[in-house]
């Protein structure tokens, strides 16, 4: 059987520590990783490779600095692994994306049985690539995938939906797209992370050896356009309480509890001080 | 092709969880204001078996017109039946623009249906606009940050967006509305599709549920540590309500992940919002639509959190918390 996964680089700025003394987040620390739902989908996908005979291609688009994920994923279990990267390719939304991918897919592995992409992203969080690569490609596709169960050529899924636990059953070639509830990413060695940066090469493809020029881009590319981007202004006059944590407290419970006591249904009120001390 | 025939925006009637979500309704009362700005009629489509009562409330609460196609074989939702019919619908119609909740299901049926007509489609907006040249003005959080994006499909039609649950307030109902209903049979032909639903049931594990709190109190990466994060805990019990995190506190194992508030978890609606050491940002602030009183504590007083507060408290998170519980402890009589 053949596995394709497709993992996206991406960065842990918005995670970043946060500087005890400045107050700042550490930006020095900013790195990229392998967004998370995408590691689970390739943890689902050496399950699969365990247990059935299975080879795996991971495959990206993304910056040079990418190809330190695809060693992760070697090192991890994944067989080969594919690096598009060109600059023309740079700022393409998901509908661009996703005709990339199923470029590269095509050329790279057409055999494939069945793709796995991760739910969804932790730097845009669109959930978009994996649908429409499953447009692309024309395939019965499934998302939020929990579970799955391979029988001869059919595949079966459980996930859960606005509420709704379904198992949907389809037959290879197909997609999903994992979610993190379940498949918890295994833990990669440093030797094995070694191996995998001596060992196994990654392949780079540009736009050009996938066939697609700048002018083919651009007409099959993008199709949305970020008009700018501006900081959202915080709308209220508001009341700013400062000082000791216990006078403050105090200074706001004398003026909100009422307000909080109807709401929790509960009454509230300072207790009359004759009986201290 | 009719070239004169009215502008219309489409509305995808997502009906399945109707009381709880109301992000159709919300999408109609937006859809209703952007018409007029386009001179446009409002359409809401609603494909499904034994389906009147979604095409009066639809119509109650503002549809203009309603597209329905009312059939056994729609009675669970399909994401390929559902492309099927929508892909040839558009063809023949044309609509100016579809909006699609972005609910789960919205989430994974719309960038499909947007491959297919081959247009745009932003994700999870969480604002609509109409811009000067008559364009979907589609306003999503970007990238990390405070930032939102305003982002346009300038040349392909239709112009689609998934919005947010919450972003809009629905128009009251009011059954006295009248819309034209176009009741059309399944079209034939349409291929078969190649998932099968085997089972599906609405789940049962008791889903911790905190959209429905009317008090909450939620803690960021200012909690410090796990230990005083859990002090939000008792604050909660006291205030009969419950906690809920940002995602650098779901990831560092503080708090569960169906605690997560904003873009990438829950979306609350409390009458009562206290948030402890979270800065304000945009992918969390968007869970806080219909947040009615907010308190934030933060040490920093320039946090976007305090901005958008009623009252805003600056100081140090735990401390407050720690005050909080002993004061209220005294104050509240059961
Ligand atoms: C695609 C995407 C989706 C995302 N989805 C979500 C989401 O759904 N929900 C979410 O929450 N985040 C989400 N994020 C992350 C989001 O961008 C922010 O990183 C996150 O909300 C910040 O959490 P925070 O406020 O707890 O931490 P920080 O931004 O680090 O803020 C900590 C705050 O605590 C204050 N502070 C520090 N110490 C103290 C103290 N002792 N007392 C008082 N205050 C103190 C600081 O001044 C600061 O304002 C998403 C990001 C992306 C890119």
């Amino acid at each position: 059987m053949k596995l394709v996964v497709c993992i996206k680089q991406v960065p842990k700025v918005t995670e970043l520590p946060w500087d005890e003394k400045t107050g700042t987040l550490r930006r020095d620390l900013a790195s990229g990783m392998m967004n998370p739902a995408c590691k689970h989908a390739l943890e689902a996908a050496l399950q699969i490779k365990e247990n059935h005979n299975a080879s795996i291609t991971v495959i990206t688009m993304g910056p040079p600095a990418a190809e330190e994920m695809l060693r992760e994923a070697l090192a991890m279990g994944a067989d080969e692994a594919i690096l598009i990267c060109d600059w023309l390719l740079a700022g393409s939304d998901t509908f661009a994306t996703s005709l990339v991918l199923k470029e590269a897919i095509k050329k790279q592995c057409p055999k494939f049985d069945l793709i796995l992409c991760g739910a969804y992203t932790a730097d845009s969080e669109t959930a978009q690539v994996g649908p429409q690569l499953a447009e692309e490609l024309d395939l019965p596709a499934a998302a939020y995938v929990e579970k799955m169960e391979i029988t001869g050529k059919t595949l079966r899924v459980r996930r859960l939906v606005d509420n709704f636990r379904e198992t949907l059953e389809m037959e290879f070639p197909a997609l999903v797209t994992v979610s993190m509830e379940n498949y918890k990413p295994r833990y990669t060695s440093l030797a094995g992370l070694e191996n995998a940066f001596d060992q196994k090469d990654v392949s780079v493809l540009d736009a050009k050896s996938l066939g697609l020029s700048s002018s083919s881009i651009e007409q099959k590319g993008s199709r949305t356009r970020v008009r700018k981007v501006f900081l959202r202004k915080a709308q209220k006059g508001n009341v700013v309480l400062q000082g000791a944590a216990s006078n403050v407290v105090h200074e706001f419970l004398d003026r909100y509890q009422r307000k909080i006591g109807t709401v929790i249904g509960k009454s509230i009120e300072e207790k009359k001080q004759h009986d201290d001390k | 092709m009719t070239t004169n025939r009215r502008k219309s925006i489409w509305v995808f009637g997502d009906y399945r969880n109707y009381y709880q979500n109301r992000v159709t309704l919300q999408l109609i009362a937006r859809a209703v204001a952007l018409a007029k700005t386009i001179n446009a009629e409002v359409c809401a489509l609603i494909f499904g078996h034994e389906i009147d009562e979604w095409i009066m409330e639809y119509t109650a609460h503002g549809a203009d017109r309603i597209l329905a196609i009312d059939d056994p074989a729609l009675k669970s939702y399909s994401t390929e039946k559902y492309l099927a019919i929508i892909e040839r619908l558009a063809r023949e119609r044309d609509p100016e623009i579809i909006l699609i909740g972005a609910t789960d299901f919205g989430r994974e049926f719309a960038p499909r249906l947007a491959k297919r007509l081959k247009t745009g489609l932003s994700a999870d907006c969480v604002g609509l606009d109409i811009t000067e040249d008559g364009l979907l003005l589609q306003i999503a959080p970007s990238f990390g940050g405070n930032m939102l994006a305003e982002i346009v499909t300038e040349f392909h039609r239709p112009q689609m967006a998934t919005v947010r649950p919450g972003t809009f307030k629905e128009i009251p109902h009011d059954y006295e509305r009248t819309a034209i209903v176009e009741r059309l049979p399944l079209m034939k032909g349409l291929p078969k599709p190649r998932v099968r639903l085997i089972e599906y049931e609405r789940s049962v594990e008791k889903e911790h549920t905190i959209e429905n709190a009317s008090v909450i109190v939620c803690g960021g990466r200012g909690m410090g540590n796990k230990e005083k994060f859990k002090k939000l805990q008792e604050l909660a019990r006291l205030l009969g309500g419950d906690v809920g995190a940002t995602r650098p506190v779901v990831y560092a194992g503080w708090a569960e992940h169906n605690v997560l508030v904003g873009q990438a978890g829950k979306h609350i609606k409390p009458k009562i919002l206290f948030s402890f050491g979270i800065s304000g940002a945009i992918q969390h602030t968007a869970g806080l639509g219909e947040a009615d009183f907010i308190v934030a504590i933060n040490k920093n007083p320039q946090a976007t959190m305090l901005k958008m507060a009623d009252v805003a408290i600056v100081g140090d998170a735990s401390d407050v918390v720690n005050n909080l519980i002993k004061e209220l402890k005294k104050r509240i009589r059961e």
